[in-house]
């Protein structure tokens, strides 16, 4: 095996094990990042020895004494006078004196712990940003440098990400607790808009040369599974499962051979996962079964899976989406599910009344530097026949795309539209 | 009841199969998962891109494809929700007859295997 057969092996190997060992350790020394530092210490431990030793019977027991051993050392050289620290480290030197069952230790149902991870890793005091980077490190068990590569950062603004969201955390007295009652469907709201951002960092790439990271998109879903199986009465989060598999489902079918982006309607049916489609489609009925069917995400579930259940682009039932992202605009009010709204109500009653909604959105500010809000409008213009207005309107949206192949998409509706075909 | 379906064939496994073969299972597979029937699936890669891990006499081993001594190759599976064997039966005769019309000389067995009930 050489060194980057060995590195793969091992990084394998830690993502299996990682979300048991976190959770132990977090549940072991109440706290969350110190917890998450000694997951890393082991992995780096285990970089260093399993290459000339290979990896050990039980890797998980390994990396599980290695963090121990680590934990008792920083807490033997750090303060002791904090009575916690003290606690949790003569309860780790009776556990070490009594040759642990680390088995037994890490076959408890680390469902509880496992929630109050994401709970953490995704606390409304973060920004957006840090809250994905800290999910993805702390519950997916991704490196920096994989973080970093999805995120097209470098690998050291990644880490510093990281390490400021800890110390905020750490500083907050916020590094081992679970929201409860109330409380606990904001939280849920905060953790489930991290996974949605992820999933859609994977889904359109808003930066960077590739439309699609798939890597991305099956975190989150891996994200979403963990949360309805561990919070399966939670109907949102059934719902955001519903809307990522739907939405995944169409992967094979979003871009050509060359890598080009392909809009919905245009797409090879044929190439959707039906299987997936039939995920989303239970998801999205255990959400309504739990009395969901007007929450944010169920909604937006609901609205793909009328595209997911049409067997061509001409079967859309455009009043039911519609009326679906008429009441996702009463749930939650904005000016981008208006825009959706808009292209909806153009499929259905004509483009000059889908037309008539986006002029109405035309000064909203959060839609001021949205590449899709003249895109649409140029979209509606060319059905109307008004080439010249349509193809400004895509310039200008071609001019606000960050994503290279999404710009190139909307430079040759531009030029379509500038010699008048529809 | 819900049953594991294998297609089993001698080695190397399956030869691809043909455009009619396939879009005749893809055909198959979309009404039988629109009906609730068929829960998962899919075809596999030969054994050269996979692995084989064996615990035997306390003793792993990982042995990297392709596997020049075996004697059968999984080509593909499919879980099924089925009311009765019979039902499993007559899919599985169904799911061969497609074969045998768009893949001449096509040899293999389809092993139905209804799954332990919790």
């Amino acid at each position: 095996m050489n060194d980057a057969e060995a590195h793969r092996a091992i990084l394998a190997v830690w993502r299996v094990e990682h979300p048991r060992l976190i959770t132990s350790l977090a549940r072991m020394l109440r706290d969350v990042p110190l917890a998450e530092e000694l997951t890393q210490d082991a992995l780096v431990a285990a970089l260093e020895k399993w290459p000339a030793t290979g990896v050990p019977e039980r890797p998980s027991a390994w990396l599980m004494a290695t963090a121990k051993h680590r934990a008792l050392d920083r807490l033997r050289r750090g303060p002791m006078l904090e009575r916690k620290h003290g606690m949790v480290a003569r309860e780790l030197e009776t556990e070490q004196r009594a040759m642990p069952d680390f088995d037994s230790a890490l076959d408890d149902d680390i469902g509880d712990e496992m929630l109050r991870l994401i709970f953490t890793a995704c606390h409304p005091l973060l920004s957006r940003e840090a809250r994905a980077a800290l999910a993805l490190r702390m519950v997916c068990g991704l490196t920096t440098d994989e973080i970093a590569r999805a995120f097209l950062m470098s690998e050291t603004a990644a880490a510093q990400r990281i390490v400021r969201a800890k110390r905020t955390l750490s500083e907050s007295g916020l590094a081992y607790e679970t929201p409860r009652g109330e409380e606990r469907a904001a939280r849920l709201a905060s953790v489930l808009e991290v996974v949605y951002l992820i999933f859609n960092e994977g889904y359109t790439a808003a930066r960077g040369d590739d439309w699609q990271r798939p890597q991305l998109c099956n975190e989150a879903l891996r994200l979403g599974r963990v949360l309805t199986a561990i919070a399966p009465d939670e109907p949102e989060a059934h719902g955001l499962l519903a809307l990522m598999e739907l939405n995944a489902s169409r992967t094979a079918a979003r871009t050509d051979a060359a890598g080009e982006p392909v809009l919905i309607l245009d797409q090879d049916r044929g190439l959707w996962d039906p299987l997936q489609i039939q995920r989303g489609l239970r998801a999205l009925k255990r959400a309504r079964d739990l009395g969901g069917a007007s929450g944010f995400y169920v909604l937006q579930a609901a609205i793909i899976a009328r595209h997911a259940q049409a067997r061509t682009a001409a079967d859309t039932d455009w009043l039911g989406i519609a009326a679906l992202y008429a009441e996702l605009a009463r749930v939650a009010p904005s000016p981008v599910v208006q825009l959706n709204r808009a292209v909806a109500v153009g499929m259905a009653e004509g483009p000059a009344a889908g037309l008539a909604i986006v002029e109405a959105l035309a000064d909203a500010p959060a839609l001021k530097a949205y590449h899709l809000l003249p895109a649409v409008r140029g979209d509606l213009l060319l059905r109307l026949g008004r080439f010249e207005e349509a193809r400004a309107a895509f310039v200008a949206a071609a001019d606000m795309a960050g994503n290279r192949r999404e710009e190139a998409l909307l430079r040759r509706r531009a030029a379509e539209a500038g010699r008048g075909v529809t | 009841m819900r049953y594991m379906c294998l297609i089993v064939t001698a080695p190397p496994g399956p030869a691809a199969p043909t455009p009619e073969l396939t879009e005749a299972m893809n055909v198959l597979a979309n009404r039988e998962i629109q009906a609730g029937r068929m829960l998962g699936g899919g075809g596999l890669l030969p054994m050269d891109a996979g692995a084989r891990v064996t615990l035997a006499g306390g003793k792993f081993t990982v042995l990297d494809g392709p596997m020049v001594e075996a004697k059968e190759v999984i080509g593909g599976y499919a879980l099924f929700e089925f009311a009765s064997k019979e039902e499993a039966v007559a899919s599985a005769v169904e799911f061969l007859q497609l074969h045998k019309d768009h893949q001449p000389g096509w040899e293999g067995t389809c092993e139905i295997r209804p799954m332990i009930e919790h």
